[in-house]
């Protein structure tokens, strides 16, 4: 029974770090659906920019606790930055295409983009423990755990919140769900679309950038840290439902809490509980557990 | 007069002749030698471009001469060595490809640090007939469930790992009792842990594996993990994880205690090194796979390799490193013998029969193709175990074990050998 609090715990922080990066992937898939592949680059981009800028700073011998502001600078940077270039440089070009081929349009700048990292920061990994060590520890059914984890639930908490009263509570949000529902109409009543496409993209890659960003300290930042993202948040918001913000952090707190159980009592089979959740689902439910109705259209 | 300024001037002629066709002859083709390693992803960093490295220079000097004995000719008998290098990167079935490409533009290929890969790429070799010298991977099966003729494999094979930090750790923790492990859920590490595991349990009878965690490849979060490790009351935990998985286990973990906790083997963490360097914390028991990096012996030719690679790279050459010139080395070694006191160059069969069983000196001391019917290596290996002296990482209370102590016996299969009680 001891062990029940450290699973349940273990379970929280990873799908706290789920969410972080499933949320843009499905708010980008909610309003543009676009399955975006490069969120996993835009995920390794977040992480290595968090390093230099990071490593930076604490080079500098400025104040460490700085460096946490460096990381949102980071995210804010890259989703800014790189979202832009790719909403307006390329993906604006291909909107009203096939879903699949806006798959292999966003997958080819996964590619591209994983070589990019490697030339501008090469292969080696880089490491920035600094922040991870920096609020200390504190105890949880005997065992030490670091208060880095308290920090990344937190964040994952207040993302989420305040993703839901954006979208709900205020205008920009609304029309948002407007341009979700109906395109066209949206268009004919005056919202400008263009501009809440890239916006939404902005968002998403700043979400992903985010995720990258502040689990940069946790982990060595090596090339192909993007690849091991994109499947995992793939897969959390397949099983909550593509589109659906609720849908990715039930997922999330799902898959989390699943694969915390089975390392504790079935360590084999890590590999392939996160599949076994979405397989579940997926025959229960074909289109997750909170996939938005849709209207037939004719 | 006449007569004699002729003469004089066809005797010129034919100094000059002498001297200008010199060099033309000895400007033959060099020899191709198709390098390939992970240039690209995960393993790039820790192993593929340290071999590259490695392979360059070894290369660079050679050609200049300025490697030390018993390697002073020029290139391989005296021909100068180009490399072909292509990316490993891509899964097996692309490089079996990529190999079938390379075959018809070198002479000898020298590769692979997938265990994955060699055993896709050794049965393609043998049938282009193309002699391919294996430098890194560890899987023993290679040679243990197959026999060729045109693969050879220059680095010792994964199972001396493992047997020698159990050797280790035993020797110096006689009453642990219990161990657990956290490996990377494919080949590599699920062989290491299998062999480790065998080891612990042959040498000591009775004891207790508390748990065995296996997270995917390249999860680099080991949250969970690390609580299940410590929660179990394991005595030790062994891990063969490499590169980003492994910093992620050190920087995650030693925070937490898992290094207080426990007595940590990691098996393959030489390359980590120089990445965390104290970050590691002391106590922890390290291997190179093989006598590489702070384990090689004082030589001449360690001593080269180390300054070389260090002056050039401003860092120091790790195992992969190593085992890339020890490839390259070896198959010189045998090049030169298979040449002899003759001109002419010899022919692969030749060069072939010169590399079985032959014994060479690699910067990583003495290598003997003992295994495999002549084509795959045994060497001595080495353990220590980490220490911070003066803000750098040292590795302090080295043991050396003798090739024939962790290596099963030709004709025997290393599992077998670990379970019938590691006799010599």
């Amino acid at each position: 029974m001891n062990a029940l609090l450290p699973i349940a715990f273990d379970g929280v922080a990873y799908a706290s770090w789920l969410f972080l990066v499933s949320a843009g992937l499905t708010l980008i898939y909610g309003v543009m659906r676009i399955l975006n592949v490069a969120h996993g680059s835009l995920y390794a981009l977040g992480a290595y920019a968090a390093c230099s800028l990071a490593g930076a700073w604490l080079a500098n011998q400025l104040p460490a606790a700085g460096s946490f502001a460096m990381l949102l600078l980071a995210s804010v940077l890259v989703g800014c930055i790189a979202g832009t270039l790719l909403e307006r440089g390329l993906l604006q070009w291909m909107y009203g295409r096939d879903e699949v081929v806006l798959v292999l349009i966003t997958y080819a700048v996964f590619l591209i983009m994983e070589d990019v990292i490697k030339v501008i920061w090469g292969v080696d990994s880089l490491l920035l423990p600094e922040p991870y060590a920096l609020p200390g520890s504190f105890s949880l059914g005997g065992l030490p755990y670091p208060v880095y984890n308290l920090l990344l639930i937190g964040l994952a908490l207040v993302t989420g919140l305040a993703l839901a009263w954006v979208l709900n509570r205020t205008r920009q949000g609304k029309m948002l769900l407007a341009v979700i529902h109906d395109r066209e109409m949206s268009m004919a009543v005056g919202i400008n679309v263009s501009r809440v496409y890239l916006a939404t993209f902005v968002v998403g890659a700043t979400l992903a950038a985010l995720g990258g960003a502040f689990t940069a300290p946790t982990v060595a930042v090596t090339p192909g840290i993007g690849v091991e993202v994109i499947v995992l948040a793939f897969a959390v918001v397949v099983i909550g439902g593509l589109g659906s913000l609720g849908g990715a952090a039930l997922g999330a707190l799902l898959v989390g809490l699943v694969r915390s159980a089975t390392v504790h009592y079935w360590p084999e089979a890590e590999l392939f509980s996160i599949y076994a959740v979405m397989a579940i689902v997926l025959i229960a439910r074909p289109k997750g557990l909170f996939a938005a109705q849709e209207a037939r259209k004719i | 007069m006449k007569q004699r300024s002729t003469f004089v001037l066809s005797g010129l002629m034919t100094l000059l002749a002498i001297v200008f066709s010199a060099p033309a002859s000895l400007a033959q083709q060099p020899i191709k030698v198709g390098i390939v390693t992970l240039l690209s992803g995960p393993a790039a960093g820790p192993f593929g471009v340290p071999a590259r490295n490695a392979a360059e220079l070894t290369a660079e000097m050679l050609n200049a001469g300025t490697v030390p004995a018993p390697y002073t000719q020029k290139g391989f008998g005296g021909t100068p060595i180009e490399l072909v290098v292509i990316d490993e990167a891509g899964g097996p079935q692309k490089q079996v490809a990529e190999f079938r490409n390379l075959v018809p533009r070198v002479d000898i290929v020298i590769g692979y640090i997938s265990s994955g890969d060699c055993l896709a790429i050794a049965p393609v070799a043998e049938e282009l007939k193309k002699l391919t010298v294996l430098f890194d991977c560890g899987t023993p099966r290679i040679f243990e469930d197959a026999s060729y003729k045109y693969v050879f494999r220059t680095g010792p094979t994964g199972t001396m790992d493992n047997v020698s930090v159990a050797l280790y750790l035993l020797e110096r923790n006689p009453n642990v009792k219990s161990f657990a492990g956290i490996n990377q859920n494919y080949a590599w590490g699920q062989d290491s842990w299998a062999d480790f595991e065998n080891a612990m349990k042959t040498l000591k009878p009775g004891i207790e594996v508390k748990t065995s965690q296996m997270p995917k490849l390249f999860a680099g979060q080991f949250g969970a993990e690390i609580t299940a490790l410590l929660g179990s009351g394991a005595d030790v935990v062994h891990s063969s994880m490499w590169g980003g998985d492994l910093e992620g286990l050190v920087l995650q973990g030693a925070p937490r205690g898992l290094f207080e906790k426990h007595k940590v083997i990691l098996s393959a963490g030489e390359p980590a090194i120089n990445r965390l360097g104290t970050r590691i914390p002391d106590g922890t028991i390290l291997g190179a796979r093989g006598p590489f990096g702070p384990f090689a012996p004082d030589t001449e030719l360690s001593k080269w390799l180390k300054s070389g690679y260090q002056d050039r790279y401003q860092v120091p050459p790790n195992y992969a490193s190593f085992k890339m010139a020890q490839a390259i080395l070896g198959v010189k070694a045998a090049y030169e013998k298979a040449k002899g006191a003759g001109n002419d160059a010899p022919d692969q069969e030749k060069i072939i029969a010169a590399l079985e069983n032959l014994t060479f000196e690699g910067p990583g001391g003495t290598v003997k193709m003992a295994l495999g019917k002549g084509h795959q290596a045994i060497m001595d290996n080495a353990v220590g175990t980490t220490k911070s002296e003066g803000g750098q990482l040292r590795m302090v209370d080295i043991v050396r074990y003798p090739a024939d102590r962790v290596n099963p016996p030709e004709g025997m299969k290393s599992e077998a050998w670990i379970k019938s009680g590691l006799k010599k």
